[in-house]
């Protein structure tokens, strides 16, 4: 199963690490993670995409609450929420493609923000699913470069992860 | 007033009432050893190897209820005390650990005697710290002695920069520490403790099952109680020996892949299992598989939640301090407690299996290793510190020294590490001032820290160095008789030195024995006329001698090999 853990971490150098460690050392797997500062500087907040079983989540939220630097763990998929990832994607522009880049950017609701004579950059922020389709849309021979930031998430309504 | 970090170290440990520091001196520490110098509060014990510094500090906490300290340079000194560290993490032993570093403008530049100190020890330590400015130097000491020992506790490790040391600063050691991010349970949900007393009321064939977290939370007494009051049978762990007194008819022995028939048996066949401090680690529970085939209640008292539901499904999970759940527990018991009458014939059950006796051994023209641990448990009165490092010579001390105090048995359980008896040896000495001090080891794991031996003659720490002699690796040979055809790979220890005169050597008294009838008398001497000495006592043991019963790798707990077998 495919979760979403949201932890609030202080944002000590080093936190980031204790965190990876702790993944690999006891083998549950990262598909995407995204750290940053929350409004409160002295707090990170890391978002882990991971799959596991549920007795491997378990034990996932409880190991993360062991470090002694995280505040808070909760697993976003377990109830509403809503998640998005952002994409960069460079593709190659030219010719006939210049203008089919621009109806697919269109359709998936991207925005071209670079622009030069053989290549766009485009924005798409979505669900992961989204992207994954957006990159199977094209034509896999255009696309020079892609970049995603991975998955973050909150959760919807009263549902406030904070300390 | 301003003073130094240095001092300021220094200072800290002093509020702490730290009273030895177990270290050895190098550069980046020299500010810190300057103020050591300074004053005489907190004693400094020079070992002869960074490892035996960790795992002193670590047996100094396992004796005791005071946290050991280590104090190391930068780099070498550092990378030298990881198997100590990880050890004590395996064991949740709360300690703290202060390194050097160079100073913090040198940081990443690969400068002499660097190492990533906070990435190297990450993976085996509760938390650790580098400081980065003097200001936060007491704060942070501080809360490395509060996380190492309160919650599970474990070694914490504070890395402080050579510049830190020598920057001025007030200083202001914290009465307290809040964590926002470090907040552990202590009291049980009495909700669940009523469930779990609900439960004990209708078990059958019950069974109490304790590990090291009825020692580390001094519980030992409050789990006597308990046990009586249920009239249930007690097992214990490898680290959980001395949590329930060894002689107490209710006990029925270690378990485990070593442990008795009878213990082994009434684990598998408990309709009810009150864990209590213990993890249902691989070496418990055997082939997990086979474990889980008997349908069973499992209560479990751990003030770790990882621990709990981790490798056994677990029924009523309960999270909080050993002692003060079980105090909860008691209360409640008070309230009129019945235990089901059938556990009367329980007992009769495992009073059979107990007639097996699984550690009878056949005497032979050779002295037996489990001879001599039932001798040391006579000459000693059953009273003294047993340590010991890890192989065939580390289960007989568990099975044949019949612990009945808690933070008697002192040994790497965890992480099984080899070396580690004779620095136990010298910081349960130093926490227990003229205690009889025993460390069970063989002629392998000796060698691993055997430069102690020097360490043992400055500071007159008379350990007696109980070495079981097979001239093998035993229990690796042991393995490789059993599984590998006889293969015996590597086991063999050839060109051992003459310990007699290496004990001479560094100023001690060495004996040889090698006859059972000399077993005795020689152990007699040693703890009567030698009371003082640092005794090294080699006893030439059957090279032949197994450790049974044994549940070997893959097979289910009541699937032992027993001596009577073979
Ligand atoms: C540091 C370390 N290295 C290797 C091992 C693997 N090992 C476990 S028991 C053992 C043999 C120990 O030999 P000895 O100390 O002579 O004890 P005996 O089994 O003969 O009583 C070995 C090599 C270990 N536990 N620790
Ligand atoms: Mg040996």
């Amino acid at each position: 199963m495919r979760h979403i853990i949201s932890i609030l971490i202080e944002n000590e150098s080093g936190a980031l690490s204790r965190v990876a460690g702790l993944f690999s050392a006891r083998g549950y797997n990262i598909d995407t993670l995204t750290v940053a500062p929350t409004e409160d500087p002295s707090l990170s907040r890391m978002t882990i995409l991971t799959r596991g079983s549920d007795e491997v989540l378990e034990q996932i939220t409880k190991q993360l609450n062991k470090l002694v630097d995280v505040v808070k763990v909760v697993d976003l998929s377990e109830a509403a929420h809503v998640e998005r990832e952002l994409m960069l994607i460079k593709v190659r522009a030219t010719g006939k493609d210049r203008e089919e880049m621009k109806r697919m950017a269109d359709i998936f609701r991207g925005r071209i923000i670079d622009v030069t004579e053989s290549t766009y950059v485009i924005e798409l922020t979505g669900a992961s699913s989204k992207l994954d389709s957006f990159i199977a849309a094209l034509d896999a021979g255009l696309i020079l470069e892609t970049v995603r930031t991975g998955v973050c998430g909150i959760g919807r309504g009263d549902r406030i992860l904070k300390v | 007033m301003m003073i130094s970090g240095a001092e300021i170290v220094i200072r800290c440990l002093q509020e702490e009432k730290v009273e030895y520091v177990f270290g050895y001196p190098g550069g980046s520490v020299l500010h810190i050893y300057d103020a050591l110098f300074k004053q005489d509060q907190v004693k400094h014990i020079l070992v002869r190897h960074e490892q035996a510094a960790v795992h002193a500090a670590d047996a100094f906490s396992r004796s005791s209820q005071r946290v050991g300290v280590a104090l190391v340079t930068s780099g070498p000194g550092v990378t030298n005390t990881v198997t100590g560290i990880a050890t004590a993490y395996m064991d949740s032993i709360p300690m703290v650990v202060i390194c050097g570093q160079v100073p913090t403008q040198y940081i990443g530049q690969d400068a002499f005697q660097e190492c990533d100190t906070v990435g190297i020890t990450r993976p085996c330590v509760k938390h650790n710290f580098l400081v980065k400015d003097v200001k936060d130097l007491a704060l942070t000491i501080k809360k490395a002695f509060h996380i190492a020992a309160t919650g599970r506790p474990g070694p914490v490790v504070v890395d402080v920069p050579k510049d830190i040391t020598a920057q001025m600063c007030e200083f202001d050691y914290p009465k307290t520490v809040q964590m926002r991010s470090y907040n552990p349970v202590v009291k049980g949900h009495l909700g669940q403790i009523k469930k779990a007393v609900q439960i004990l009321q209708e078990a059958k064939r019950p069974i109490i099952y304790t590990g090291g977290g009825v020692i580390l939370s001094d519980a030992a007494e409050k789990l006597t109680q308990l046990a009586r009051k249920l009239n249930f049978p007690v097992t214990n762990t490898l680290m959980g020996l001395g949590g329930y007194p060894a002689t107490d008819r209710q006990f029925v022995g270690m378990l485990g892949m070593h442990g008795t028939f009878e213990a082994n048996n009434a684990m598998h066949y408990a309709d009810v299992i009150l864990a209590i401090g213990a993890r249902f680690d691989d070496r418990v529970i055997g082939n997990p598989d086979h474990f889980g085939s008997e349908k069973r209640r499992v209560i479990h008292i751990d003030i770790d939640p990882s621990s709990i539901s981790k490798r056994v499904k677990v029924d009523v999970p309960i999270v909080g301090n050993v002692t003060d759940v079980l105090d909860e527990i008691l209360k409640l018991l008070d309230g009129g407690f019945k235990t089901d009458p059938e556990v009367a014939d329980w007992w009769k059950q495992i009073d059979e299996w107990r007639g097996r006796d699984s550690l009878r051994y056949k005497q032979g023209e050779h002295i037996m290793p489990q001879y001599v641990v039932e001798k040391l448990y006579e000459v000693t009165g059953g009273d003294a510190f047993i340590t010991s490092d890890v192989g065939q010579h580390q289960m007989f001390a568990a099975q044949y020294y019949k612990f009945d105090k808690p933070r008697r048995w002192i040994n790497s359980g965890g992480l099984g590490t080899m070396g580690v008896g004779l620095p136990y040896g010298m910081g349960v000495l130093l926490a227990n001032p003229g205690a009889q001090v025993a460390c069970v080891t063989g002629e392998g794991s000796i060698q691993m820290c055997i430069q102690e031996m020097s360490t043992c003659k400055q500071y007159e720490l008379p350990v007696k160095i109980i070495n079981l002699n097979n001239g093998m690796l035993g229990m690796v040979r042991q393995w490789q008789e059993m599984f590998y055809s006889k293969r015996y790979s590597q086991s063999y220890v050839t060109s051992l030195p003459d310990f007699v005169k290496l004990a001479e050597a560094y100023g001690h008294v060495g004996m040889r024995i090698e006859k059972p009838e000399d077993v005795e008398p020689a152990l007699r001497k040693a703890f009567t006329e030698h009371k003082n000495d640092l005794v090294f006592m080699d006893f030439i043991i059957d090279p032949g001698a197994n450790v049974f019963p044994m549940v070997a790798a893959g097979k289910g707990l009541t699937e032992m090999i027993l001596a009577e077998d073979l």
